[in-house]
């Protein structure tokens, strides 16, 4: 099914989020997830069903000044 | 000396605030924490690159670190709002530093953008830490915005240029009832010190301590300038004149 995963279309054959999560081999407490503009938190991502057009956003905190 | 900087209810002993960025290894962050003892640092939101994997930069900040996410790339006022939430909902706390940035040569930030994001988020309960390009007028009506300090720039980003802005620097020090840290610009540790000798209520400093050959030694020596430019400016320096004021009795011998 495609979504839209960081601003590009992307096809995932994953169903909730914590799926997609293993598909991109992240390591779940590093990373932040935004599904159509909320936060889902790491407890819900596995009741969380990914839909056709999703619009996803995986992200990290990283160095900056 | 009980010398005590208050932000967002949390008490700093150090004026130091350090950042995350540009560390050739992050494993050095802790080090150079430890070494300085600063009290807080910076770090940044971003989408993950799906090639190289979560980073995580939050495993190596020891926990008795106030936070200090940032609004780097945010082009106006909603994205900086969305980041802010983003890293609040993340459970960074309360603090953000405000940072709002379109023009990309000197990376100055937008004050118009920063003022409009620092009402929205101040009135969300965030504890905000504007960064701007110094003006008394704009501090004004951050303060009136509910910002909880001003964090106008000496130099360029990652210049170390120093504290270029001196005069409208010390204008915002001398009439703002806020504390103002110096944010960005500074590029040695007399850089530092001389911000705190104007009387500004901290520093912070990222570039000059991430990229120096060691930035744990570097980390310490920016602590401790910073600490001699407080202990100046609460000391009361002596006025300047044009021309001497003998040291040493001048009569009295020989003579």
């Amino acid at each position: 099914m495609e979504i839209i995963l960081n601003g590009i279309s992307y096809t995932t054959l994953s169903e909730n989020l914590y799926g997609l999560i293993c598909e991109k081999k992240l390591e779940p407490s590093g990373v932040i997830v935004e599904m159509n503009g909320r936060i889902v938190r790491k407890g819900r991502w596995e009741e969380e069903k990914i839909s056709e057009g999703d619009k996803i956003e995986i992200l990290n905190f990283v160095g900056g000044g | 000396m009980n010398d005590i900087l208050k932000l967002g209810g949390r008490e700093f002993t150090n004026r130091l605030f350090t950042g995350t960025g540009k560390f050739r290894s992050r494993s050095l962050i802790p080090k150079m924490l430890e070494a300085s003892r600063s009290e807080m640092i910076t770090v940044a939101l971003r989408r993950v690159d799906f090639d190289e994997g979560s980073e995580n930069i939050l495993e190596f900040i020891p926990k008795n670190v106030v936070l200090l996410p940032n609004t780097s790339g945010a082009r106006n006022c909603d994205e900086a709002v969305r980041i802010a939430r983003i890293a609040r909902e993340a459970g960074m706390g309360d603090f953000i530093k405000i940072e709002i940035i379109t023009e990309t040569k000197y990376l100055m930030p937008d004050n118009e953008e920063t003022l409009k994001a620092t009402k929205i988020l101040s009135a969300e309960g965030f504890t905000v830490l504007p960064y701007v390009l110094p003006d008394l007028t704009y501090s004004y009506k951050l303060v009136d915005a509910g910002a909880a300090a001003v964090m106008p720039l000496g130099s360029a980003i990652g210049s170390n240029r120093g504290i270029r802005l001196k005069e409208i620097i010390e204008m915002i020090i001398e009439n703002i009832d806020i504390p103002v840290v110096v944010d960005a610009g500074i590029g040695r540790p007399s850089q530092a010190a001389e911000a705190m000798e104007m009387g500004a209520d901290a520093v912070l400093v990222n570039t000059a301590i991430s990229i120096a050959d060691d930035p744990v030694s570097m980390g310490r020596a920016f602590s401790m300038a910073v600490e001699a430019g407080r202990l100046a400016y609460l000391s009361r320096m002596g006025e300047e004149t044009r021309t001497a004021n003998a040291s040493s009795p001048l009569t009295g011998f020989l003579r």
